[in-house]
């Protein structure tokens, strides 16, 4: 679908160029001009009708303020502070509001980022979308009419339902397609998507995109896509521009730049990126999907299942989830049952996996192997020990076994502990050691995690979110545990960043023969580090198995269609065919 | 008493579908209770009022007649008369002329009943029943706090709009300081200032007195300065939060002026907190008008109050202090009706009251502790 | 596994980080290092460096808290500030308007009013900050009960305070000064019982709050007891929020000891709190309003600093 293919047809009268052109773009924040902090340091693009162009960058890379500069909907705070925007043909770096509103929605059409917080949550559907419509100057009679059509373009199932219905009373995934719709109302002939995906679940996220995807190639509208995601900008996008610190580090349509990157940084992050790892582009120790019957091109680091893990008659299990089940009461309905029936084990020394989307239950499953949650049926066994409804001082010498790691570093560290303190402090509730073993520990923990013993006397705001997940990890292990049950450890946490997180975690199970129970919604993720992958959906277990059989042959339809929405496929599949006509190059870490 | 939680629209906006427990902000209490039906949500909300209501009055009975160590005493010298006089025998008399002699349930009990029927006992200085007293002052309280709640909503709205509105440094904080100010200075000082000023100096209208609209003007005024004053306070950062939310960035992406979406999908938003903070407010007018009137010589439930106070006649300041609670708990009543029109996402939600949280104190720590900051990357 | 071991700035809170500065090949761990010791400040001492800064550089709240700083001082040791008796009585000197000698003027029976105001200032000290002890022990006690406790306690101590919620303060204030009396304490013990359920909510709210963040679970998973988690992270964490309710709660009971003062049920004479000064001014407002006026102005200034100190303070938390 790129520009050469797919017919453009821009509306009636219009110049054919670029809708939009920025030129050596520079935006900078700060109250004046004295004490502005660069955001974007030149940076020059143009979108024109009917072409996908990708922004794919880390946090601070300058992509979301270059596509609020572009919209005229910088904050406050925010200034362009050279170079040149260009919107229709028509020079706006300069321009008062009053010209810059007049092309937001007619010309220029936003996604915004987040579903969950885009819409007025005391409207109607309807009524926010008929408010765009009557600012194009549809006529009041046709306006009803005019919200369904938006709606249903924007792939909104029963439009004349939904218009009627608050944002609350939508899903996510339908929350993002009125989105689209409030976008869509105006006729604009660029959308500018946000990281539009990034909060939905992947098969949500996957219908989403095939949706714009459909929208650019039928209508010739231009589609600017920031993101963070590299696989869905390889798979989505005419043009992907890589952009770190607010500059351009390379450009070029993704079969190019995202095979044969020329810059490091880019081939950094594509090693990074889980789920672009292809045939032919081998990350050392995985194992190439080549074998028929193959669903996914997904690099299961344990695709072959080893002793530990090859049947049930390897050693005891550290944890064993027998038939449990949880609901949770709801004054005036049936209960929630968030849990039925799952059974789960954690191989000692091994990773067990627990995937799904939101809703699935797997967060509960965690905290009942934590003893946090109680369970309505079933049995928990710890060590082959019966821990169903152990009360706290049961459990309390327990915990020394089982240790957590929180999902959010930013709120897993009290803001008042130093490091030393954070991490010393299940030593300190168990009475472990007096004080200069505890400092001793802390170091030799710090070590582990690779982290310098000066951060020992920091607080977390002076830490980046790895080297908190960094301290939250020495934290869980400062008591030597067994089993460390991660709570979507990396989900926070930029590419770069999560790949070496991962790193550490492979390390510190080969070197200590920890046990995790890694529980995720990325399946790309999940193929880096699981032996065992337990797949579930709303309460119940889908599939259980091997890392290798799970994910390169799925039993289950349901795990099947997991694999085949993650972000990459197409790219995958793209450079498998340059591979087998000889081309494959191998990307260097 | 009720009120829906809101810790800021953050909070409110993030508190989506998702079930199971919510943010810690949320009380305990916040329960939705969807199948439960109208008729039956009204007539609990109104029971939940009967109940604060009468454990008010029972408060006012436990502190009136119980806190000290002689309510005879007490009773007694408001007629001018010393304890220390009375003979055994007198005094005797006396306890059992007001009561006292019985059990302190049994005196509950019958004060309950009586004020049940309409009978809130005879105000021990004047010798006329309190409700009589009651009838003869509140028409004019009711006209001047009525007047007062109307010009400080009007006054609050400006400012706070404005506040929000204009992008030029100094006028904006001008503006978001001046609320400050009005909550500093105490409204008897106010009172005073603006007799010298309108009344003294130019003479537009009487200094004290109730005779007539122009002598409505000063207290009203009055009255309506620190009410408006806080108002405006939880308005302006109630609309700057809601300002910073995404869906401000959509509205204007759609084209909408910076104006426009502020009046269009903010000033909504915005407005739910502070209505449950509009109970507060009206109870205060109550508590504005005892000093209001004393300042400007009007005879109206305040001036009564003060006037109890100072003879020590319990009957009437129990009065007038269920009086003010009856105030606070039929506006609240009415938001709890109303609360659910105005915000779809609140169904039939079990409240608790916002009152003199910190959203009520208008520099409320971390009201928004919820709000997504959004960074730009 | 080479890294990048170092991110000095302190302003990284969210998750700023890019290949550049914590990728493998990134800047090396010597570099980080050398980095992170040329830095003087870390940890605690940087912390409370960056929060003195700020506070710094707002010329408002240092006026602020230095004039509420003063008129604390003043009132302990009026003599400091001025050597006129506030009891003295000087017919001939009798309500002159502010001016050398007397920088407030004089009152009707020829006494200083600034010297006055001064001294009323020690009964004013004294009331509001007993009224203030009373309502953090109470308030903050109800407050951790409730929230940490939970269940059936917090159900009873939260509908109590509902019910003292629905009283305006000082209606509540009236009838508690009606049962025990006039003076200086009655109104300090009232005024601090007006103050209590705002505390309790708000304690009891951030409380809540941070009892069920991660890290308190982490502690808790980590072995730690609920003592030890509600003394090192609940408490410590919940307290900025209700200091700045404590600073705003001063400024709110300034104004009700001056209003209760103001109708006539303070310290008895010839010991004049401001609101009685303001009050005796009254019957002179025609021919000499310095005498109401200055000293209300006195005791505005004295409300909106406190406010400004709380609002600056709860600003520089965020």
């Amino acid at each position: 679908m790129s520009a050469a293919v797919a017919p453009v047809t821009p509306a009636a009268g219009r110049p054919a160029g670029p809708v939009v052109r920025l030129e050596d773009l520079h935006v900078a924040y700060g109250r004046s001009r004295r004490d502005a902090r660069p955001a974007v340091r030149g940076i020059s693009l143009e979108v024109a009708p009917g072409e996908v162009v990708a922004l794919v960058g880390e946090s601070g890379s300058g992509k979301s303020s270059t596509a609020h500069a572009v919209l005229g909907l910088l904050p406050a705070s925010g200034h362009v502070t050279g170079g040149r925007i260009e919107v229709d043909g028509l020079d706006v770096t300069r321009a008062p509001d009053r010209v810059r509103r007049r092309q937001r929605g007619s010309v220029l059409g936003l996604v915004p980022q987040d579903p969950g917080l885009g819409l007025d949550p005391t409207l109607r559907v309807g009524v926010q979308v008929a408010e765009v419509v009557r600012r194009r100057g549809v006529p009041r009679a046709a306006v009803g009419a005019e919200v369904l059509v938006a709606l249903a373009d924007a792939g909104v199932d029963d439009p004349e339902l939904r218009a009627r219905q608050y944002p609350h009373e939508l899903s996510g995934g339908l929350r993002q397609r009125v989105l689209i719709a409030l976008a869509l109302a105006g006729h604009p002939r660029l959308l500018v998507a946000d990281e539009p995906t990034s909060a939905l679940d992947v098969t949500v996220q996957r219908r989403i995109l095939d949706h714009l995807e459909h929208l650019v190639a039928e209508r010739g509208i231009g589609l600017l896509v920031i993101t963070h995601d590299l696989a869905v900008a390889a798979d989505r996008a005419d043009r992907v521009l890589v952009l770190s610190q607010g500059r351009v580090v390379e450009q070029g349509p993704p079969a190019q730049l995202l095979v044969r990157p020329e810059q490091e940084y880019t081939r950094r992050l594509l090693a990074a990126a889980p789920g672009l790892v292809v045939p032919g582009l081998v990350v050392p120790g995985s194992v190439a999907p080549e074998t028929p019957g193959t669903r996914t091109r997904l690099v299961v680091r344990h695709a072959t299942p080893d002793d530990a893990t090859a049947g049930s008659t390897a050693a005891e299990p550290v944890l064993r989830l027998h038939d449990v089940t949880v609901d949770f009461p709801q004054p005036g309905r049936p209960a929630l049952r968030a849990l039925d029936g799952v059974g789960l084990a954690v191989p000692r020394g091994r990773t067990l996996a627990v995937v799904g989307e939101s809703g699935s239950g797997k967060t509960t499953a965690l905290r009942v192997a934590l003893g946090l949650q109680p369970v309505t049926g079933g049995r928990v066994e710890l060590d082959g020990r019966d821990v169903t409804d152990a009360s706290w001082a049961a459990w309390r010498p327990l915990r020394r076994r089982v240790q957590l790691v929180h999902q959010n570093p930013f709120a897993a560290l009290d803001p008042r502990f130093t490091v030393e303190e954070s991490v010393t402090e299940p030593l300190v509730s168990f009475r472990l050691g007096g004080r200069a073993e505890r400092r001793q520990r802390a170091r030799e923990l710090l070590d582990r995690v690779g982290l310098p013993a000066a951060h020992l006397s920091r607080l977390p705001a002076e830490l980046s979110g790895g080297q908190r997940q960094r301290v939250a990890i020495a934290r869980a292990l400062a008591v030597g545990p067994e089993l460390l049950l991660l709570d979507e450890p990396v989900s926070a946490l930029d590419v770069s960043v999560q790949a070496q997180v991962l790193a550490l975690l492979a390390d510190l199970q080969a070197d200590l023969g920890v046990s995790y129970l890694f529980v995720s919604h990325d399946l790309a993720v999940v193929a880096e580090v699981a032996h065992r992958v337990a797949v579930l959906r709303r309460g119940r277990l889908v599939e259980e198995g091997p890392a290798g059989q799970v994910l390169h042959a799925p039993a289950d339809p349901y795990t099947a269609e997991l694999l085949d929405a993650v972000p990459g496929g197409r790219h995958a599949a793209a450079v498998a065919a340059l591979a087998g006509a000889g081309a494959g190059v191998g990307v260097g870490a | 008493m009720t009120a829906v939680v809101v810790d800021g629209p953050a909070a409110g906006a993030v508190a989506g579908p998702a079930p199971g427990p919510t943010s810690g902000l949320v009380s305990g209490a916040a329960r939705v209770a969807r199948g439960a039906g109208l008729g039956r949500y009204v007539a609990g909300r109104v029971a939940q009022a009967l109940v604060v209501l009468w454990a008010a009055w029972t408060a006012t009975f436990a502190i009136l007649w119980l806190l000290p160590s002689d309510p005879l005493a007490l009773l007694l010298s408001a007629n001018n008369v010393e304890v220390d006089s009375l003979s055994p025998a007198e005094l005797a008399a006396a306890q059992a002329r007001y009561g006292l002699d019985q059990p302190v349930l049994v005196q509950y009990g019958r004060m309950l009943g009586d004020a049940l029927h309409g009978d809130l006992g005879v105000s021990i200085t004047k010798n006329v029943p309190v409700t009589q007293l009651l009838a003869e002052r509140l028409p004019g309280t009711l006209q001047l706090s009525g007047l007062a709640v109307l010009l400080a909503l009007a006054g609050g709205l400006t400012v706070a709009w404005l506040a929000a509105w204009v992008r030029w440094r100094p006028a904006k904080v001008l503006l978001s300081r001046l609320p400050s100010a009005g909550v500093a200075f105490p409204s008897f000082w106010v009172g005073l200032l603006l007799i010298q000023v309108f009344a003294f100096t130019l003479g537009w209208f009487p200094s004290t007195g109730d005779e007539g609209p122009a002598a409505l003007v000063l207290p009203a005024v009055t009255m309506a300065i620190p009410t408006s004053a806080v108002f405006a306070q939880v308005l302006t950062r109630s609309l700057e939060d809601t300002l910073a939310q995404p869906w401000i960035t959509t509205a204007r992406a759609t084209g909408l002026s910076r104006a426009g979406a502020q009046a269009r999908h903010a000033l909504r938003n915005a407005a739910l907190p502070t209505l449950t903070i509009l109970g507060l407010l009206v109870g205060g007018t109550v508590t504005g008008a005892i000093v209001t009137e004393t300042v400007f010589a009007r005879q109206g439930v305040g001036m009564l109050a003060q006037e109890a106070v100072l003879s020590q006649d319990v009957p009437v300041v129990q009065a007038v202090v269920v009086l003010a609670a009856a105030a606070f708990v039929l506006v609240n009543l009415l938001v709890d009706l109303l609360y659910p029109l105005l915000d779809p996402r609140i169904s039939h939600a079990v409240r608790t009251p916002a009152a003199r949280t910190p959203a009520a104190r208008t520099s409320s720590p971390r009201t928004s502790a919820a709000r997504t900051r959004r960074r730009p990357s | 596994m080479t890294l990048a071991l170092t991110r000095p700035a302190p302003a990284v809170a969210s998750g700023d980080e890019g290949l550049l500065t914590d990728g493998p090949d990134g800047p090396d761990g010597d570099e980080g290092r050398r980095r992170g010791r040329r830095r003087p400040l870390e940890g605690r001492a940087a912390r409370r460096a960056t929060t003195a800064r700020l506070l710094l550089r707002r010329p408002g709240f240092l006026v602020a808290l230095a004039f509420v700083v003063l008129v604390v001082v003043s009132a302990l040791a009026p003599g400091l500030f001025t050597s006129a008796d506030p009891y003295a009585t000087a017919p001939i000197d009798k309500l002159l308007p502010p001016g050398p000698g007397h920088p407030f003027g004089t009152d009707e029976l020829g006494r200083d009013l600034f010297s006055r105001v001064l001294h009323g200032g020690l009964l004013t000290v004294q009331a509001v900050g007993l009224a203030l002890v009373l309502a953090l022990v109470v308030g903050l006690t109800l407050g951790v009960v409730a929230g940490f406790v939970g269940g059936w306690v917090d159900a009873v101590v939260m509908r109590a305070v509902d019910v003292l919620l629905a009283i305006p303060g000082l209606l509540l204030a009236l009838a508690i000064v009606t049962a025990i009396g006039y003076g200086t304490v009655p109104v300090a013990v009232a005024v601090g019982i007006g103050i209590v359920p705002g505390f309790a909510r708000t304690t009891r709210a951030e409380v809540l709050r941070v009892r069920t963040l991660p890290y308190v679970e982490a502690a808790r998973t980590g072995g730690a007891s609920w003592g030890r988690v509600l003394l090192r992270h609940v408490l410590p964490n919940s307290w900025g929020p209700v200091a700045v309710l404590a600073v705003l709660d001063l400024g709110a009971a300034v104004i009700a000891v001056a209003a209760l003062s103001f109708l006539g049920f303070g310290a008895a004479p010839p010991a004049a709190e401001w609101g009685t000064l303001i009050s005796t001014g009254r019957s002179y407002l025609v021919t000499s309003p310095w005498l109401s006026l200055l000293p209300g102005v006195f005791v505005g200034l004295l409300v909106l600093g406190l406010n400004h100190v709380a609002r600056t303070l709860e600003e520089v938390q965020r």
